[in-house]
């Protein structure tokens, strides 16, 4: 069966930086960092914790009916804002959303869990389930995101979830993809987002995967690829993107961001948490296969990593076992922390505005490149330069891989 | 109770609870048709007044016979009083 080809119109984006694709860019473009400092160590009262993330700020979510908003948490919110934004950028049609080809694909780590905290708060007190609300099921449940954006904008279509943690997003892109790419959605809005807890936080501390020493300069970490690099700062959002297949947006006029031309993903069965090279690179083959594009073919690699010892030296040579220093390769997580299910798409959304710009962004806070993650070519400033493919790698515990290649229209 | 607190009282959930503005808040106003309220509204009021005025209403079936904000008002007036006594 001849595939179609698939394209990106449309990206809508909240961050810590904000409400809105262009502004994350734009600040990433700046170099500035999204992390702060938490007013309080939420977990714990006893020891040192982290104290540094990601945090979204305040956004106005009352242009969200009470009807819908009501069955919401606030990342399913900020993907209906996203959607929004991006529906918006790409003059989709309102009528076509309710056409069965139109659908959604979404995923966040897990439902709420500021809703779970409040129903065990309350069930536990009484053993009595009645003062639960009744919309407290809508915003914990694993397919929150996908069905209160379908509800929201009336979405008839395949409407599925991808839960993967970290990888929710960039699967939810690649699924996506190949349902456009093999006929049977002509587009999707896709994506993925999460909201923080400081039980996510505790959850990488427990494993020492979280940052721990910069709680006094938070605009220090995290530190992909550096010698001094000490863990995931845990972060915030949403990132939507539309796709369509080329065919349509071209019928209607479109103007088209990117391609997505390849999509690869496997499991990792070395371990449920730690990753090892050899899985990922052949991840990373596959997706340029799937692309039928040669390594050399590729302006850019956006690295999954996210600051942590191990993950970081597995994806770097990774990386080298697949192109050695032949391509430049950065990771965004030193902007924005890391923003979990959202991470995927938002950091696509960065890949589409360096296409855009003719930039490659660097690192952040890679300042003394480790020597365990030095066999590959790091992007070290704002780099002027034609961006026409990327690969872009997204990676979650449990040994989800995955990998997305893009192409400049 | 009074009977005029409480009817303040009733207002004022639902106004919080469901982004409803006071003046649509008369006895006359149908729940449903008039307030656009709908089943998931009806627990989560339950849910609001069982907490407010300390009470146990759980899955009264009388309450799903209430049309009208008057009949709420004459509804959590007796509870309220029956469940005191």
């Amino acid at each position: 069966m001849p595939l179609r080809r698939v394209v990106v119109t449309g990206v809508g984006a909240i961050s810590p930086f904000g409400q809105g694709a262009e502004r994350m860019v734009a600040a990433i473009a700046k170099g500035r960092s999204g992390i702060s400092r938490l007013p309080q160590p939420d977990f714990s009262h006893t020891e040192e914790v982290p104290r540094v993330a990601g945090r979204v700020p305040s956004i106005d979510l009352s242009v969200i009916s009470r009807r819908h908003r009501r069955t919401m948490s606030p990342m399913s919110c900020w993907s209906v804002l996203a959607a929004e934004e991006a529906l918006a950028q790409a003059g989709f049609p309102r009528e076509r959303l309710s056409d069965p080809r139109f659908g959604v694909i979404a995923g966040s780590t897990m439902g709420s869990i500021h809703t779970w905290q409040s129903i065990f708060e309350s069930y536990l007190l009484e053993r009595r389930f009645a003062a639960v609300k009744s919309s407290a099921f809508f915003q914990i449940m694993g397919h929150t995101l996908s069905a209160n954006l379908a509800q929201a904008l009336k979405v008839t279509g395949r409407v599925m979830a991808v839960t993967s943690a970290c990888a929710s997003s960039a699967q939810a892109v690649g699924l996506a993809y190949e349902a456009i790419a093999c006929g049977l959605q002509d587009a999707i809005l896709c994506g993925g987002a999460d909201e923080y807890h400081p039980l996510t936080i505790a959850t990488f501390d427990h494993m020492t995967a979280a940052s721990r020493g910069y709680n006094a300069r938070p605009e220090l970490t995290p530190r992909p690829f550096d010698r001094d690099r000490d863990g995931v700062v845990c972060a915030e959002g949403a990132g939507i993107l539309l796709l369509e297949s080329r065919t349509r947006a071209m019928a209607r006029k479109a103007t088209i961001l990117a391609e997505i031309v390849g999509f690869a993903s496997a499991s990792d069965i070395s371990s449920i948490a730690n990753p090892d090279p050899a899985p990922l690179s052949r991840c990373m083959r596959r997706a340029l296969d799937n692309a039928r594009l040669p390594v050399d073919a590729l302006s850019y690699i956006n690295a999954h990593a996210t600051g942590t010892r191990l993950g970081d030296v597995a994806e770097s040579q990774a990386i080298a076992q697949l192109c050695g220093q032949l391509v430049p390769v950065s990771s965004l997580k030193g902007h924005m922390g890391h923003t979990m299910a959202a991470s995927g798409a938002l950091e696509l959304i960065a890949c589409i505005g360096m296409m855009q710009r003719g930039q490659l962004f660097p690192t952040r806070n890679l300042e003394h490149p480790d020597e365990q993650c030095s066999s590959i070519r790091h992007v070290r400033g704002v780099t002027d330069t034609p961006v026409r493919n990327v690969l872009k790698n997204s990676f979650a515990l449990g040994g989800i891989i995955s990998s997305l290649v893009l192409r400049k229209i | 109770m009074d009977k005029n607190m409480m009817k303040e009282k009733v207002n004022q959930i639902l106004a919080d609870e469901f982004e409803l503005e006071s003046n649509e808040l008369i006895p006359e106003a149908r729940l449903y048709e008039d307030l656009g309220l709908d089943s998931l509204d009806a627990v989560d009021m339950v849910v609001g007044f069982e907490k407010a005025f300390g009470i146990k209403i759980g899955k009264n079936t009388e309450l799903v016979n209430i049309k009208t904000l008057g009949e709420l008002y004459a509804f959590i007036d007796k509870t309220v009083n029956l469940q005191a006594g």
